[in-house]
């Protein structure tokens, strides 16, 4: 036992030390926090990014609701959110916002005999069945946009997310668009009081809850769909067109949008105009400050930014997301190019 | 001559004063780091409680006392309440420690008293394993094991077995969900067993033979041994092997978190879905943007540390009235 | 006459019974432990290769290791025991020798009761304002400390409890030849509880092995190879957290993997713990 107490001080002591020695070494390798919804293909892009280039760019997801507290406590270089900031508090904070990459949310159906895409609900009837003003598979508004469909006399169980989400904060904006019941009942945010349902603990816990239970509807990010092979249904868009949750479907929503209505980019592609747009379409955004204190950490982000833009479109389409299209990579680079300096003014990006 | 022997004596003497003094020095020195120690937990649970007071400070100037009594949790609207996370709390620790301390003492019994010896070590190793196996994994096994299996045949049998009896009937109320308060008690029971058993077993070892030998040689049986002599004996450190499981319980956060459901609402059934506190601030805290928002998570957590409180005195009044009433 | 073999046979049922249901519970314990230690033991074992060991930890649709996140948990893990244990041995000792009728040891009894019971995801956030912000960003000490002090509580109330049990003839033994208060502590206190305190020291490190909430906002985690203290580094919770609810099958099953690794390992480390201080247990 002595020599476990001696042993333990010397320890404790040397690792004090070392504490201490570190501290005085340089820490910063470029970090960033935030999002759930795109850490794995940041995951992807940083990876591919240290083989080409040595320079290694950690991301973490550790929620949009932390990515933005972390980068106002200016512990990482760059935050990343699934709700865009407003444009008031990007000039309080001196941040930039831009968006980054995106992806499609759909509902997901678990009803016997039915097979992905064979169901189609538009937006009002899948508010009211979120309300619980539609509680049988079988109601009159469900058949009424499946009159081919053989529909069952069924309960119908809502999965919901159980964690605040960036998901559920889009999802939750659609149905607040499409029925002013929703919005004015329920709202719109990460984490809302449910009318109805039973919570899931994230994508893969409303797709396994889904997949178990009989006459269940949830909604689930595309590629949780995708890969746990879920039923998933069509959408009525606001043109109203029916279309299938695709990757071009996404894209073209975020063709149509206006980007430039909103400062930072803020653009909620929920429900945007066109024949073609699937209207759960979501985004997510990179916040830096315009003018970081770690000029070079930011300026290295920015790179790597970039390089995704330009190179990363391929990855982002295998792992199911949307890459931005290019107007819009345009646009945002040429605000770096303005906004983003370093303390004597000098503009941190000046093209690949 | 006694010349000589009063040098040598007074040379030795002085050696052992040297000796004596260096260690009423080492033990000083050692008394001084213990109790060093000890103020050292005082002072890291007064920097938790700071921080926790310093950032529930907005939610609770806003709410007052109504924070306790509010079912509701609403972010939309910036109107949160505290009631329903707690009554989870209570709930599924309340069950997960009635179902574990049974059991872990049984098995605590059965270890020292039963089982055959070479079996003894490989079994308690085995059901300490079920303290090392990572939280999250009993809520990712929950979640996509027990869940499912609970949902598909036991919870609809129970529904079935109590429809129409009052009172059981509302307590197991379906529809059968699968994930709830029932499924995070149960959980939380395997969770907690391991530690209520390992503690327990290791103070039962503590019992000098000869007292259950004593006990025996009158013509005891086991059980009365167990339940006269070694219960009695060890039973302050059997509560703190209750404590440290209640504790666990209490501020159990991953595994729950996966069953629960978060549903701000106290219903009567237990297969309803629930929240407890510590599950509410890691499902919600990561995507809480908002002050407000965020100073009522950390509330809870205060709460929290409240609730352990209170729970913790009367489990300390109870032993102590224990205590007057045998004597001991 | 009857009336006492009545009785001795209603005890020899009761205890019958009683034993009985002793078994049962050690039979729904083992089955409990079966039953998890199966799903851990199927669904993680297909993706153990010794690529898991010798590379980082994949993007997803690449195959890849825990070799950064197990390294990460093994620095981290051995930090916050080396640092929470010792603190927590002497505070035990000082509660159940020195002053085991004193004040201070009601209270610190009280409140080490309360931070067992602390939510990890509180003690994280306490050293992220403690550590990670005045430092300006996220270190794997800020992760070691916030484990240390989850392992403090399990160890100062283990050790207290088996110090209480030594009995009390042993340490007058100890007095009476002489030795001074600490020796007697360290040869003959410290050597009979030492099981229980080794039980303890093991849970905790039980309890730190699977934590995600206290690293998440003090170490983060990390992509790639880090060993510096000073800047964000891997670990096996949190990256078995963010894997296991991604919907790509490669993270998942390294999610499994590497919760497999860590019960593993506590196992590994309970046998060898049990069989170095078992020896007089077995008497």
């Amino acid at each position: 036992m002595r020599h476990f107490i001696r042993s333990a001080a010397v320890a404790i002591a040397m690792a004090a030390a070392s504490a201490l020695s570190l501290s005085a070494a340089m820490a910063a390798d470029i970090s960033g926090a935030g999002a759930t919804f795109p850490y794995p293909i940041y995951a992807k892009w940083a990876d591919a990014y240290k083989k080409e280039t040595g320079i290694g760019l950690n991301y973490q997801s550790i929620g949009s609701g932390g990515g933005i507290k972390q980068i106002k406590a200016k512990t990482v270089t760059f935050g990343a959110s699934d709700a865009p900031l407003k444009g008031e508090e990007l000039d309080s904070t001196g941040l930039a916002q831009f968006p980054m990459v995106m992806g499609g949310i759909v509902p997901v159906v678990n009803l016997e005999g039915i097979k992905p895409g064979e169901l189609v609900l538009d937006g009002p009837t899948l508010a009211d069945i979120f309300l619980g003003k539609i509680t049988n598979w079988n109601d009159e508004a469900i058949k009424k946009l499946n009159p081919d469909v053989k529909l069952p006399d069924q309960a119908i169980a809502v999965v919901h997310r159980s964690d605040g989400s960036g998901t559920t904060f889009n999802f939750t904006y659609y149905l607040g668009d499409v029925s002013a019941d929703w919005k004015e009942k329920v709202g719109v945010d990460k984490a809302v009081e449910w009318p109805v349902g039973i919570g899931a603990k994230g994508n893969e816990g409303v797709a396994n809850n889904v997949a178990q239970t009989g006459g269940a509807i949830g909604y689930v990010e595309y590629a949780y769909a995708k890969q746990n092979k879920l039923t998933y249904t069509d959408l009525v868009n606001k043109d109203g067109k029916k279309v299938e949750p695709t990757a071009a479907a996404f894209s073209a929503a975020a063709a149509n949008a206006d980007w430039s209505s909103q400062p930072g980019y803020g653009v909620i592609l929920a429900n945007q105009p066109g024949a073609e747009s699937w209207p759960m379409t979501a985004a997510t955004w990179i916040l830096v400050y315009k003018k970081p204190d770690d000029a070079a950490a930011t300026g290295e982000a920015l790179k790597f930014f970039a390089w995704s833009y330009a190179k990363g479109d391929d990855m982002a389409g295998q792992l199911d997301y949307v890459p931005m299209p290019d107007a819009v990579v345009k646009s945002v680079e040429e605000m770096w190019g303005k906004d983003i300096v370093d303390a004597s003014g000098k503009p941190l990006y000046s093209g690949m | 001559m006694s010349a000589v022997s009063e040098a040598v004596t007074s040379s030795a003497m002085r050696t052992r004063e040297a000796t004596v003094r260096r260690f009423a020095l080492t033990d000083t020195i050692f008394r001084a780091a213990t109790r060093a120690s000890a103020i050292l937990v005082l002072v890291i649970l007064g920097g938790v409680a700071i921080s926790l007071i310093a950032g529930s400070w907005e939610a609770l100037s806003k709410f007052g006392l109504s924070f306790l009594t509010t079912e509701a949790w609403n972010p939309v609207t910036e109107n949160f309440g505290a009631l329903a996370p707690i009554y989870g709390t209570v709930v599924t620790s309340a069950i997960a420690i009635i179902i574990a301390v049974p059991i872990g003492i049984g098995i605590a019994i059965f270890l020292t008293e039963l089982c055959p010896r070479p079996l003894r070590r490989p079994i308690g190793i085995a059901v300490e394993l079920l303290a090392g196996i990572p939280s999250i994994i009993y809520g990712i096994w929950g979640l996509f094991v027990f869940a499912p299996f609970l949902q598909t045949t036991v919870q609809p049998f129970i529904i079935n077995l109590f429809h129409g009896i009052p009172g059981l009937s509302s307590l197991f109320a379906g529809p059968p969900y699968g994930i709830g308060l029932l499924t995070s008690s149960l959980i939380l029971a395997i969770m907690v067993l391991p530690f209520i058993t390992s503690i327990t077993k290791d103070v039962f070892d503590t019992v000098p033979a000869v007292l259950k030998e004593s006990a025996y040689g009158i013509g005891c049986t086991t059980w009365e041994v167990t339940r006269r002599v070694t219960i009695p004996y060890t039973r302050i450190g059997i509560m703190g092997g209750v404590m440290l499981g209640l504790g666990r319980a209490l501020g159990e956060t991953m595994a729950v978190t996966f069953v629960i459901g978060n549903a701000h609402r106290i219903s009567a059934s237990l297969f309803a879905p629930g929240t407890t506190i510590s599950a509410t601030i890691a499902n919600e805290f990561t995507e809480a943007d908002g002050d407000l928002y965020t100073s009522s998570l950390v509330s809870l957590g205060l709460i929290l540390f409240i609730i352990t409180f209170l729970i913790l005195a009367i489990a300390r009044y109870m032993l102590m009235r224990i205590d007057s009433r045998t004597g001991a | 006459m009857s009336t006492a073999a009545s009785l001795h046979q209603s005890r020899k049922r009761k205890n019958a019974v009683m034993m009985a249901l002793c078994v049962i519970a050690a039979g729904i314990g083992l089955a409990w432990l079966a039953l998890i230690l199966g799903a851990l033991l199927y669904k993680g074992l297909t993706g153990v290769s010794l690529s898991v060991f010798t590379e980082m930890t994949p993007p997803p649709g690449d195959a890849g290791g825990l070799l950064n996140a197990i390294y990460g948990s093994i620095v981290m893990t051995i930090i916050g025991v080396v640092v929470g244990t010792p603190i927590g041995v002497l505070a035990g000792t000082y509660m159940a020798e020195y002053g085991r009728f004193s004040r201070l040891t009601t209270v610190v009894r009280f409140i080490n009761d309360i931070l067992l019971s602390a939510p990890s995801i509180i003690v994280g956030l306490f050293v992220y304002e403690l550590m990670v912000r005045p430092m300006g960003h996220f270190s794997a000490i800020a992760g070691a400390v916030s484990l240390s002090i989850l392992v403090i509580p399990v160890v100062v109330r283990t050790t207290e409890d088996m110090l209480n049990l030594v009995p009390n003839a042993l340490r007058e033994a100890g007095t009476a030849i002489g030795a001074p208060r600490w020796v007697v502590i360290r040869s003959v206190a410290y050597r009979a509880a030492l099981s229980g305190i080794v039980t303890g020291i093991l849970l905790a490190i039980a309890r730190i092995s699977g934590e995600t909430a206290p690293l998440l906002f003090t170490a983060l985690n990390n992509q790639f190879w880090s060993s510096n203290l000073n800047a964000p580094m891997a670990s096996l919770p949190v990256t078995i957290f963010q894997f296991a609810l991604s919907p790509y099958e490669e993270w998942q099953q390294l999610a499994w993997t590497g919760a497999l690794i860590i019960t593993l390992t506590v196992l590994g480390l309970s046998i060898i713990a049990r069989s170095l201080t078992g020896r007089r247990e077995d008497r």
